[in-house]
């Protein structure tokens, strides 16, 4: 079974909004008929504390919880937060940070995390409607038109690195 | 109501709230606590009638009451919610229930925020109360209505334990589409099981004895347990959410995964344990599983002692399972919270650190006082526990230090427990006197900004009475009581504690300030409130 079942884990602190993107992930996922776990360890994040959310779907996830050194992908949204997940992931894994994400082009600072997805969604077999209908429906209308320019950037990143 | 029966992924909080609306549950009362919280919030969102009470203990008696009267309730609380409530739950085994009665207990396991991990199995034992345990939302979901079901076929309180990763983990559930309508209470008198009078009180505990012997034969065979065939070299018995890091660690052993863990179904263990080579216990916590299927004679294996301390995970289960005893990597801690820039607890915090105060803390964001740079806590124990410590500390030290000594509590945690130590504190003055801070920032924040009977908001922020605190101090004869709201950068607040330090009396400084995290909220609560009186019906809450 843990061949099958993609785990993904997303870190940052509080306020950077890492549960809206596990959000969006395990809405995508769930959309496309995997079966889902989603956890997050909440805590103190509105006190600036660390806050992870882990996202694993397959044909059937048991644990809700990535074990250390299975994530696929590590999404971290804060420099300092890549040390306390490196061990998250596994050796093959791929790490995603803001590092990535040229700052100009976003449409706002804070998109970071969709951007982030964006750069995950190239790597993970669920369509760009699916994600882009989530996007839509999980945060207020008004903000979609950027988080969709903010996805786009980091999804294409990849075609454009390699043409 | 209508119940879309598509997959959704729920917490397993949301689970729970979910299926106790779809049951009918009239009343769902609760005090907020990491990781229960959300359950009585979404009950309401849900359209619920869920409220928060000053305390569990409170809110079980509400539910209690609710039961009493023939509906089916809901209370929630955090595991150590369960020893405020624990007087209430002990008794009512022997009183029963009229309607349903379901109790949630939301252990935390590993302390993700917490002031211990406590095992709420053992309440079970303790007050001889049937005991369910799902390890998904689904699970959480469908075992809400399965326990009403026992709380109706036996008249007993149920609890349901969940615990951290159950409750905040997101799983897929698929709703019932049968829903039923929440029933009215209807009252029939019943002294010999409501009055626990000694002459009542006896034949109760037989009654109730018995009605666990019945649940026992019933649990045997219950489907709330069931097994997962496989490989019979190597058996695993397990529930809650050990059971799903079972499935991964060993795809391939024969399970048998208990939901309903009290009364324990000892023959069915006892035939699943004889039907494997080996047989061992994957349970997170203390040992209650393996323990009592020791007792019952039977050879399994438990896990060594390192594994109580924590959560499981997959790789842990792997290491029980190999016992594999090389000493575990810690993992890596986050950045730890701290106290928001522009907290006005910083103030007061700063001015104790200042004057070199013995702080007999409580629990709450302000906790975070203890952190550098303040360091500006001594105790920290339950919630409540502010006063009490304080006051004992103020009786036995020498007086140069008893004068030092500050009882620093929360306003939500005031309304919780501190009241009563606010009685003692007029009860049994120290001779040095006392100074108590509250801290009032007109939210339960640590916990996610809910209500408190202090707010003069419910559950659902909408408009109630307000119990002020000010008032309630003056009223139990204390004199020196002051609100004063901290502002950085002005002594007014270290002035007030210096003075109430250098007198021998009783004084009650309200340092009152509204958390900067719900500013946008309560802006939005005074402007509905404000409109609503306008065409008002209830003029007296408008003052
Ligand atoms: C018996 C018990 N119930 C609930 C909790 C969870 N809890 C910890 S502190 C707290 C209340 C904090 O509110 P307040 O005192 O107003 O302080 P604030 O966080 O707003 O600073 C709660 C509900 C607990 N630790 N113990």
């Amino acid at each position: 079974m843990p061949v099958e079942v993609t785990n993904i884990v997303v870190a940052g602190i509080g306020g950077q909004g890492v549960l809206k993107g596990t959000d969006i992930l395990a809405e995508v996922a769930l959309r496309a008929g995997f079966d889902v776990k989603k956890s997050e360890i909440k805590g103190m994040s509105q006190r600036g504390g660390s806050v992870t959310g882990e996202v694993r779907f397959g044909p059937e996830v048991y644990s809700p919880m990535v074990p250390t050194g299975e994530a696929d992908f590590l999404l971290v949204l804060e420099p300092t937060q890549v040390a306390p997940n490196r061990h998250l992931l596994r050796p093959e894994g791929v790490l995603m940070t803001p590092a990535e994400i040229n700052a100009d082009e976003l449409p706002n600072k804070k998109a970071i995390n969709v951007a982030l997805l964006g750069v995950l969604s190239a790597h993970l077999p669920m369509n760009e409607q699916l994600w882009l209908a989530s996007l839509r429906e999980g945060f207020d209308l008004s903000f979609f038109e950027a988080n969709k320019q903010a996805f786009l950037l980091g999804r294409n990143l990849r075609a454009k690195a390699n043409p | 109501m209508k119940i879309e029966s598509e997959r959704k992924l729920l917490s397993g909080d949301e689970a729970i709230a979910l299926a106790a609306r779809h049951a009918g549950v009239a009343l769902g009362a609760g005090y907020p606590g990491t990781p229960s919280t959300e359950i009585l919030e979404a009950f309401a969102e849900y359209g619920g009638r869920g409220q928060w009470s000053p305390n569990e203990k409170v809110a079980l008696e509400v539910a209690i009451g609710a039961a009493f009267g023939g509906a089916r309730a809901l209370c929630t609380m955090k595991h150590v919610g369960l020893n405020v409530a624990s007087d209430p739950l002990f008794t009512a085994a022997y009183t029963g229930v009229t309607g349903a009665l379901v109790v949630v207990t939301a252990d935390d396991p590993g302390m993700a925020s917490s002031q211990n991990e406590q095992d709420n199995r053992r309440y079970a034992v303790a007050a001889a109360l049937p005991m369910l345990e799902p390890s998904s939302s689904q699970e959480a979901y469908d075992f809400v209505f399965r326990a009403i079901e026992i709380s109706e076929r036996w008249k007993i309180p149920v609890l349901l334990r969940v615990t951290t990763r159950v409750c905040h983990s997101y799983t897929t559930v698929v709703p019932r589409n049968v829903p039923v309508e929440v029933r009215p209470g209807d009252y029939s008198k019943d002294i010999k099981s409501r009055v626990m009078i000694p002459a009542h009180a006896r034949p109760a505990h037989r009654r109730l004895r018995q009605k666990l012997a019945e649940m026992l034969a019933y649990n045997e065979s219950c489907d709330l347990n069931f097994i997962v065939p496989g490989d019979r070299s190597v058996g695993v018995i397990t529930s809650g959410i050990s059971y799903m890091h079972v499935r991964e660690a060993l795809p391939t052993a024969c399970v048998l995964k208990l939901g309903f863990t009290h009364p324990l179904p000892l023959d069915r263990i006892k035939a699943f344990v004889d039907s494997v080579d080996r047989c061992l216990v994957i349970e997170e916590g203390d040992p209650y599983l393996v323990d009592a299927i020791r007792a019952a004679g039977l050879k399994v294996e438990g896990k060594p002692e390192s594994f109580r301390f924590g959560e499981l995970d997959v790789p842990r289960v792997r290491r029980i399972i190999n016992h594999d005893l090389t000493p575990e990597i810690p993992k890596p801690t986050g950045k730890p919270p701290q106290l928001c820039d522009a907290c006005q607890y910083r103030v007061v915090f700063e001015s104790l650190r200042r004057r070199d105060c013995i702080v007999a803390g409580d629990i709450g964001c302000y906790t975070l006082g203890v952190l550098q740079p303040f360091e500006a806590m001594d105790s920290c124990v339950c919630m409540g526990a502010s006063l009490g410590v304080g006051l004992g500390l103020r009786h036995v030290l020498p007086e140069a230090q008893a004068r030092r000594v500050v009882s620093v509590i929360g306003d939500s945690t005031f309304m919780h427990s501190g009241i009563n130590g606010l009685v003692e504190m007029v009860y049994n003055p120290p001779p040095t006197g006392h100074v108590l801070v509250i801290l009032d920032n007109a939210t339960t924040a640590m916990t996610g900004h809910q209500e408190h009977p202090g707010t003069g908001r419910t559950l659902s922020h909408e408009p109630t009475n307000r119990v002020v605190m000010e008032d309630l101090a003056r009223a139990l004869g204390i004199k020196r009581v002051f609100v004063i709201e901290p502002r950085f950068g002005t002594s007014e607040f270290d002035q007030l504690l210096g003075e109430c330090l250098d007198r021998k009396e009783l004084s009650v400084i309200i340092a009152r300030r509204p958390c900067i995290l719900i500013a946008k909220q309560l802006k939005q609560y005074a402007a509905r409130e404000e409109a609503a009186c306008e065409c008002d019906t209830k003029p007296a809450l408008c003052q």
